[in-house]
């Protein structure tokens, strides 16, 4: 499935200046993330932790449904899908 | 986005590196310490518990360990006093896949010993140790520590559960004590295969056993380079000693107005004057009587001095974390603090007066002084063995070879 992510503008220099990454297949929100951070490890080590898990700040949306709602990184992807990665308001203030 | 002002750093400068909340700044003055030019904000909006000088091998490298809520840690570096910054593709420093863990926070960087030019440390959140022998290229896993039988009862204390001290022996390269909250003082003796908690005489107020094997929450731990046997301890409730590496400590807190405290800092010349800055209470945490004072001894701890002139002597509620005392190695030695109320104070005269260096800041979590190009400081001056009980006088190894780089007298403090 042919989709397209489109990136924070804090990350896009690690996408070589852009804000959106086409992907020619992706069937699920993991495999796009993957083949995301296969072509982009800068975006992949900001968006994922080590062990692969979306960072607690950081929101992927499906259109304009949360992943935590639709079935994680498994969340299936149709033909089209435009998936987004949105830094969290939650994360907006640092520990004091 | 914030623009950062650059500073001009010149050889010779002082240079003091500040972490906060919401980015790090340069401060430079001339050995004067008259005047001061704040650069900065880098990296605007990251936190900034770790900042580092590495002056070795001809470097003017400084190291800063930023963090993004959003887009998690990373370790970098300038060589140009700060105006450009590496911002590695990848994360330099990781767990390794499959063990559950993921970076959090980096609260310490490390330079190692003069003569291990290439080798840094990095102390993290979760509590783990790093190693990197190329100059910081890459990073490596401390196995021995990360596999310790105490971690899994490792708690975390208020700020996170951190290794956020790191102390080389400056006599003895299998040798390194670390400090994590809350777990207590380690040590290896056989450079970091193993490990071993190294608390006693330490309390830990919060557990049943006031006194435990592990499980305190260490604040900082200090060694003066020319006594190595040597350690001083600032912990949650206790100020301690050990004239034995760390196998014992013995309590110090003689004359304090409170034996709780974060920040920790020697004198860079004197191995028995060690600085302080004391905090009411767990509960309560603010300068004694609303009044901001630093504390010195100069007798090891037989009896500790305030040092207030200059600083805010009523209604200060001003708090100074465990990383934000720092002390430059000029003569007469300057020492810098900063609090989370973003203000950065100096002094020129080895703590005798105070004066504010920086308004303003976001909340200042970390301090650190260097002799910018200073290739006096980074010969290691000979460490003086004591002999310490259970030792079995082994000879203490040479200090290695001089840096190479240009030779130089160094300047006299102006």
């Amino acid at each position: 499935m042919a989709v397209t992510v489109h990136i924070p503008s804090a990350l896009s220099s690690f996408a070589g200046g852009r804000g959106r990454v086409g992907l020619d297949r992706a069937a699920t929100v993991r495999e796009a993330l993957e083949a995301l951070g296969a072509l982009h490890p800068g975006v992949r080590d900001r968006v994922l932790t080590e062990q692969g898990d979306v960072r607690r700040h950081v929101n992927v949306f499906v259109g304009d449904e949360s992943i935590r709602y639709t079935g994680g990184l498994e969340t299936p992807l149709q033909d089209g899908a435009e998936v987004f990665v949105i830094a969290a308001v939650s994360g907006g203030s640092s520990r004091e | 986005m914030a623009t950062p002002r650059h500073l001009d750093v010149r050889d010779g400068d002082v240079l003091l590196m500040v972490g906060t909340m919401k980015g790090a700044f340069l401060a430079r003055s001339r050995p004067s310490r008259s005047s001061w030019e704040l650069g900065g904000p880098y990296f605007p909006g990251y936190a900034v518990y770790a900042m580092a000088y590495d002056g070795r091998e001809g470097r003017r490298r400084l190291w800063a360990g930023s963090s993004s809520m959003h887009w998690g840690a990373v370790v970098r570096s300038s060589d140009d006093g700060g105006r450009t910054w590496t911002n590695p593709e990848e994360a330099p420093i990781k767990f390794p896949e499959g063990s559950e863990l993921s970076l959090k926070q980096v609260w310490q960087i490390r330079p190692g010993r003069a003569e291990e030019p290439d080798i840094l440390y990095c102390g993290v959140e979760p509590a783990s140790l790093f190693e990197s022998r190329d100059g910081g290229e890459s990073w490596q896993l401390v196995q021995g520590l990360h596999d310790h039988p105490h971690r899994p009862k490792w708690e975390p204390g208020g700020g996170g559960l951190c290794l956020h001290t790191i102390v080389p022996d400056p006599a003895d390269r299998q040798r390194l004590l670390v400090a994590i909250s809350t777990g207590g003082v380690y040590r290896t003796d056989d450079g970091g295969r193993t490990w071993r908690a190294r608390n006693q005489g330490v309390r830990a107020q919060f557990l049943p056993g006031r006194h435990p094997e592990f499980g305190q929450c260490v604040h900082k731990v200090v060694r003066h380079p020319l006594r190595p046997d040597r350690l001083f301890l600032q912990n949650h409730w206790g100020l301690y000693r050990s004239d034995d590496a760390g196998d014992t400590w013995g309590d110090i807190a003689n004359g304090v107005p409170s034996d709780f405290g974060f920040a920790m800092e020697t004198h860079p010349h004197d191995p028995d004057s060690v600085y302080i800055v004391p905090i009411e209470s767990d509960e309560f945490r603010c300068p004694p009587e609303g009044r901001l004072r630093v504390f010195r001894t100069r007798d090891a701890g037989r009896s500790w001095q305030p040092l207030s002139r200059g600083l805010p002597q009523r209604g200060s509620y001003d708090v100074v974390l465990r990383d934000a005392l720092a002390a430059d190695t000029l003569e007469p030695a300057g020492i810098y603090f900063g609090t989370r109320g973003g203000k950065l104070f100096g002094s020129p005269d080895e703590g005798g007066s105070w004066e504010l260096v920086a308004d303003g800041l976001p909340p200042i979590v970390c301090v650190k002084a260097a002799i910018f190009g200073d290739l006096k400081s980074r010969r290691a001056r000979k460490p003086v063995h004591m002999a310490s009980p259970g030792r079995r006088g082994k000879k203490r190894p040479t200090p290695g070879k001089r840096a190479p780089g240009r030779r130089r007298r160094a300047r006299p403090a102006a």
